[in-house]
């Protein structure tokens, strides 16, 4: 009798301290292990496919045969992939992407540096689309087929109609070259920031309006909101605290998917206003054909993306028991 | 009654009702006017793609060089101006057109098949198999799209067909997904153990059976991601890692006006405008095509 009481508390204990919650994270990155193991290995795979000889093009035109096929030997390009693929994880994971084809500079390094311009970049980006879409979705929902809702819904639909390279160019020609407010491009101070996070927060804020108000009017459809307002809840707060809240989690899991797609817009963003990320450095990469560098730039995405949807998840279970108990 | 007979039979219930039932969408769709608009702005732009060498002349028009008349402002002799090289915009966009339908279709097509073949399978089956190619599709899908469209580019290197294959492979996963989830709504059907005990087999039942019942969702899907893929094949393009120059693409227009647009802003503008415009009318199909063949959505 003891022990089974004993053993109760513990289980209490454990479940207020969310273990739940804690079992479900460690789930999730359990499952992010193999997963980036494979992304790895085919984003190995497929630059792997590169045609030319790259100890021929590092040596340059001058080079011998021999020590072109010397040189292929001490890169180790002549072992099986798996063996390739191998020895690059274990250099990774001691933090190290080798180095650069063109100027033999580290690749983990060079990555370094610019991370924190693309991190600057997308993260302004997405607050801003959270600040402008969450509550233009819930007022076109709460005032639906109303002339702000069906002016939100066409803007919307534009927004996401329209290629984040091209609104740059306007967004320049308009408040840089005629209007002379912003910088054309580079990185210098938080002028020269506003125009590529709006450039980049066009689409996703156009796609998180489009969720908010969709799962919006499915909420506010639902029997506990009439029960809500039958009780004599104020309006607004039958939409800010019982809708909400629920209407949210579709929203959330929308901006963690559209974080993906502003991580590929950065690549677009960063190359039109010349902004010193890891989005410019990759493009340039690939023009040079500097393969550990570009293999370097596409596992920092997405990595970057695995991370963020991981913490969508984790908040996402927060914010829905329902999850949580699937993993009880 | 032999098993035969009875298939026929099927079959042709099957197909009274799918034919009324696709009237049915028809008249649902005909109802919003943005689905409408959207038809009518893609009838122009196919319409263009097709009578493309009626309009304009190829060669003379969209390809060959004239210094003489570069950076013409718009007028009635250039209705969008001329580029950096003097070549008719106006020209370079209606062939552009061809282009983007061609890649975009095609690469949807990729993915389509490929996506479709994989996520049939697994929702079919179910178990291991459907657990295995799973696991496969979240790698994918783990990289962003464009980026994972850029890697491949950037391994095979740019060209009309590596870009197809690079923007069909990075939508193998969300077709997979779409197709999956499709067949797992019809696959424990009544019509489907019917199918399966008149002896069947699993690929006559998935294709003649499960896939033509659940094609509503696949349908809009692939509308939306024929947008999609326009837009990626521009965005490609304009990197550099698309349709090369002096092939008339949309993106690859602007990134060659992208020097001018101090004082020749027309240059970027139409391309930019051709990209909004067909993409706006498939996103605007698509929303019109949910709506109507699911009225449960609305």
């Amino acid at each position: 009798m003891y022990h089974f009481l004993i053993k109760f508390i513990a289980v209490i204990k454990y479940e207020q301290i969310g273990g739940t919650v804690l079992k479900y994270i460690i789930r999730r990155l359990l499952l992010l292990l193999p997963v980036m193991l494979g992304v790895i290995f085919l984003v190995f795979f497929i630059i792997s496919l590169t045609p030319g000889n790259v100890a021929s093009m590092i040596l340059g035109d001058g080079a011998t045969d021999e020590r072109i096929v010397e040189l292929r030997e001490e890169m180790g390009l002549n072992d099986p992939l798996i063996i390739q693929y191998g020895r690059y994880m274990g250099s990774l994971l001691r933090g190290d992407m080798g180095v650069s084809y063109a100027d033999g500079r580290s690749v983990a390094g060079e990555i370094g540096q610019r991370f924190p311009n693309t991190f600057k970049l997308t993260i302004t980006a997405i607050i801003l689309s959270v600040l402008i879409s969450i509550p233009i979705g819930v007022i076109s929902a709460t005032k639906q087929y109303s002339i702000f809702d069906n002016l939100g819904m066409i803007l919307a639909l534009i927004g996401i109609s329209m290629p984040s390279f091209w609104i740059g160019l306007i967004l320049i020609i308009a408040f840089s070259l005629n209007l002379g407010w912003f910088p054309s491009g580079g990185m210098s101070g938080v002028m020269s920031l506003i125009l590529p996070a709006f450039t980049l927060a066009i689409a996703s804020t156009a796609s998180i309006t489009r969720t908010t108000r969709s799962s919006m009017l499915e909420v506010i459809r639902q029997d506990y909101i009439n029960t809500a307002k039958a009780k004599g809840v104020s309006k607004n707060k039958v939409i800010t605290k019982h809708a909400l809240r629920n209407a949210l989690i579709p929203a959330i899991t929308v901006i963690g998917l559209e974080f993906g797609v502003l991580l590929g817009g950065a690549v677009l963003t960063e190359t039109v206003f010349s902004w010193p990320g890891i989005g410019r450095l990759m493009v340039q990469s690939i023009q040079r054909k500097d393969t550990p560098m570009v293999l370097g730039c596409i596992i920092v995405f997405t990595l970057s993306f695995s991370i963020v949807n991981l913490l969508i998840d984790i908040l996402y279970a927060y914010l829905d028991p329902r999850i949580k108990e699937n993993y009880k | 009654m032999n098993a035969d007979v009875l298939e026929i039979k099927t079959e042709q219930l099957l197909k009274t009702k799918k034919r009324s039932q696709l009237f049915d969408v028809w008249l649902r769709l005909k109802k919003s006017k943005a689905a409408i608009a959207g038809l009518l702005l893609i009838g122009i732009f196919i319409f263009m793609a097709i009578l493309a060498p009626v309009l304009v002349s190829y060669e003379d028009d969209a390809l060959k060089m004239n210094v003489r008349v570069r950076l013409q402002t718009p007028g009635s002799d250039h209705w969008f101006g001329t580029d950096e090289l003097g070549r008719d915009i106006f020209a370079r966009i209606v062939y552009g057109t061809r282009i983007s339908l061609f890649v975009g279709i095609i690469s949807v097509s990729i993915a389509l098949t490929l996506g479709g073949t994989l996520g049939a399978i697994a929702g079919y089956y179910g178990g291991k198999i459907d657990n295995i190619i799973m696991r496969f599709l979240d790698v994918l899908l783990a990289v962003p799209a464009v980026l994972l469209a850029i890697t491949i580019v950037a391994a095979l290197g740019a060209s009309m067909l590596n870009l197809m294959i690079a923007v069909g492979v990075s939508n193998i996963p969300g077709f997979a997904r779409v197709v999956r989830a499709a067949v797992l709504s019809v696959k424990d059907q009544e019509f489907i153990e019917a199918a399966k005990a008149i002896g069947a087999k699993d690929h006559t039942i998935i294709l003649r059976h499960v896939l033509p019942n659940s094609m509503a969702p696949i349908i809009v899907f692939a509308t939306l991601k024929v947008a999609t893929a326009i837009m990626a094949t521009a965005s490609l393009s304009f990197l550099g890692l698309g349709i090369q120059p002096p092939t008339p693409e949309w993106g690859s227009m602007l990134a060659g006006g992208r020097s001018y647009i101090r004082d020749h802003m027309y240059i970027v503008l139409y391309p930019g405008m051709a990209i909004v415009l067909t993409v706006l009318s498939l996103n605007l199909i698509g929303d019109g095509l949910r709506d109507a063949l699911d009225p449960k959505l609305k």
